[in-house]
């Protein structure tokens, strides 16, 4: 057995997932991050909404918990604020967390509360069967965009920055070794941490717009990540059609919510507490 | 010793009853009239070290709740009538992965945003059946500043023991109301807490005989566990296999059914030898009793069955009263909820009327005395 496996919990498998899906990678890097910190597995939660993606958790050998659609960030919340020492884990398709989880997204991110977050984004609504998501690109064809999609998508890492997460990457599924390296990291962050993992699903998003093999999908998708750098030096025409990858935002400075709470709410409320008692009231 | 009496808003003896039963988690969102509740949390919690976050909506708040409580904390949230329709998918998935959590709902006029400062009884049939899906559930009411404690602390114990949500339901007319209460002493409080489950390599979390209720289950506990909003089998993995489904439907329909004694409470004012029956609860059980009064002085012999337990409907309960008594009048703030249980539960000879008004008002004792009036006659 190999170290990450004692993160796999085989005994569920198999998984529901389409050959040559990018879920699959996702979850192996993400136990292989998991034993690169040692991390026991009785200290870990991984929390999900509804999706393909959402389906992961049951595929870990640690706490796991499956939730509604889009909602996994308050549950996390929750066990994060009740068990601060424990580590997060939220995993969450891209219509997952920015269409219907979207106002919890920005939350979690506002709060900086620490959940590390991992955003799958495929591009499309999976699990329904091939859906426009607010991460599709324009003109895309899909089951409820049969003419072609005219609603701008969403640049995920960059609505995150904005809504002040402290901790930022963009990776592929086709970089596996980067994807396991900023997984790593996301997890030795504090506070908030998102990982957009931009993901393959040639079967509901490549089959209807010419990519229709896991090959011709992940090549196009190489095709369009860039370096921060080299991102920078593109016109803004030329920006429309590539994204960044690596660790696009990094704020070690601010403090985490729960660590925030218990260092400065509960010392504020105990000695109000005393005040009133010495007041006798 | 001398006991202190107090003058103390509903909302407040609510949320110091959630304390004294153990509450350490509070997730909510603002909403008139159940603010008052998460501004005493927000105030008290942190002093005892325990957690309190305002979440984005109520959905988030309900969510927040569940992770908590699976983190092994007994939460509260409170809402009201928008809120409430907001939690209503979490509310399922508290019922489908058996966690406990307690939920204050309110009752302000709806349906929306409707009245927001006046009092309403008509999220009954919502408290039942809002979220979707069959599923038993449990929700209290109480009518009077004692009640709303010792309701609150059963809401606590309740859920613990029976591995569900739990909804108490409030009025507007109570929840703001400042009424005299003496607090009981820590020491006379019977707080439940679930024994911990005796887990083992195979997990079997949710194995247990029909009727039978489990061990409580939370994360964290040695054993890496998996809860889901889908449906499961006994480790808690999804499963459609249509007899596990029957088994696990079964499971948590008959630990509330198969121990309704342990849950339905109710009071009865005047009932020994009535010959018209009051059923009503709240803020307009309050106006029947005076009206029951009010009725005795001129002849007419009523009495007052006072739910505290809403759901499960005291079916059992009402049934041996209609043996004897042949009419039943129901008094709720709404157009016409519980009245259609009373309706389904009396037998054939049992004439049944309602008082019924979904108009921000209360009744009257007068409103309800002359409605008694008409019955007699
Ligand atoms: C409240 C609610 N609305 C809609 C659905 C149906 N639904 C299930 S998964 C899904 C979209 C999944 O897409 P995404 O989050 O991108 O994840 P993927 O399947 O692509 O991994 C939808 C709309 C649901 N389960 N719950």
């Amino acid at each position: 057995m190999r170290d990450y496996e004692r993160y796999i919990r085989y005994r569920t498998f198999p998984t529901p997932w389409c050959p040559g899906c990018g879920d699959g990678i996702v979850l192996k890097t993400i136990a292989m991050a998991f034993a690169d910190l040692k991390l026991p597995p009785d200290d870990i939660i991984v929390v999900s909404g509804i999706g393909c993606s959402g389906r992961m958790p049951t595929f870990f050998n640690t706490n796991t918990l499956h939730v509604t659609h889009g909602r996994a960030l308050t549950f996390a919340t929750g066990i994060k604020l009740a068990r601060p020492e424990k580590t997060v884990v939220v995993i969450s398709g891209d219509g997952d967390a920015t269409a219907i989880g979207g106002n919890h997204l920005i939350h979690a991110a506002r709060r900086n509360i620490g959940i590390k977050m991992i955003l799958i984004n495929n591009g499309i609504y999976g699990m329904t069967g091939g859906q426009v998501s607010p991460l599709t690109p324009q003109k895309f064809i899909t089951e409820t965009t049969p003419y072609g999609n005219i609603e701008p998508k969403f640049m995920a890492s960059e609505l995150l920055i904005a809504a002040k997460a402290s901790f930022v990457a963009r990776e592929t599924v086709l970089r596996m070794h980067p994807l396991r390296q900023v997984i790593k990291k996301s997890f030795e962050h504090k506070g908030f941490s998102v990982v957009e993992v931009i993901s393959n699903c040639h079967i509901n998003l490549g089959r209807r717009n010419k990519l229709k093999d896991p090959i011709t999908m992940t090549k196009w998708i190489a095709s369009r990540s860039v370096t921060q750098a080299e991102y920078d030096k593109l016109t803004s025409e030329e920006k429309a059609h590539k994204y960044p990858v690596g660790i696009l935002m990094e704020d070690k400075e601010r403090l985490e919510y729960s660590e925030l709470y218990y260092k400065h709410i509960v010392p504020a409320a105990k000695e109000a507490a005393a005040k009133q008692s010495a007041e006798g009231k | 010793m001398s006991k202190k009496r107090e003058v103390l808003q509903g909302n407040i003896i609510a949320a110091k009853a959630a304390v004294a039963a153990g509450c350490n988690f509070y997730a909510g969102y603002p909403i008139t009239p159940s603010s008052e509740v998460a501004q005493y949390m927000s105030a008290e919690l942190p002093k005892l070290g325990y957690d309190f976050i305002q979440m984005e909506d109520e959905i988030a708040s309900l969510g927040a709740c569940i992770g908590a409580s699976l983190s092994g904390k007994k939460a509260l949230t409170a809402t009201s009538g928008p809120g409430f329709s907001l939690m209503q998918e979490h509310l399922g998935m508290a019922v489908i992965a058996e966690i406990p959590v307690v939920i204050i709902n309110v009752m302000r006029g709806g349906p929306s945003t409707g009245l927001p400062t006046k009092p309403a009884q008509a999220d009954m049939l919502q408290a039942r059946w809002g979220t979707h899906g069959d599923h038993p559930i449990i929700a209290l009411y109480p009518a009077f500043s004692d009640e709303i404690y010792s309701e609150t602390i059963r809401a606590f114990n309740l859920s613990e023991k029976f591995w569900t949500p739990v909804i108490l339901m409030m009025d507007e007319v109570i929840a703001k109301a400042h009424e005299d209460i003496e607090i009981p002493d820590q020491k006379e409080i019977a707080v439940f807490n679930g024994a911990d489950h005796p887990l083992d390599e195979d997990l079997n979390i949710y194995d247990r005989q029909i009727g039978e209720i489990p061990p409580r289950v939370d994360f964290f506990k040695g054993y890496p566990i998996h809860i889901d909003s889908l449906e499961h089998d006994r480790h808690g993995w999804p499963t459609t296999d249509p007899a596990l489904v029957d088994k696990m439907q079964t499971l948590r329909m008959q630990k509330i059914y198969s121990r309704l004694d342990e849950i339905i409470k109710f009071k009865e004012y005047r009932m020994e030898d009535a010959e018209i029956m009051i059923f009503s609860f709240g803020v307009s059980a309050r106006a029947a009793i005076a009206a029951v009064d009010l009725a005795r002085q001129q002849g007419i012999k009523a009495g007052l069955f006072q739910a505290l337990t809403i759901w499960p409907f005291p079916e059992r309960e009402l049934k041996e009263r209609f043996k004897r008594i042949k009419k039943v009048l129901t008094v709720e703030m709404n157009m016409g909820q519980m009245k259609l249980e009373v309706e389904r539960v009396a037998t054939d000879d049992v004439n049944t009327r309602a008082l019924l008004r979904a108009n921000g008002v209360p009744f009257t004792p007068a409103e309800v005395l002359q409605s008694l009036k008409e019955f007699v006659k």
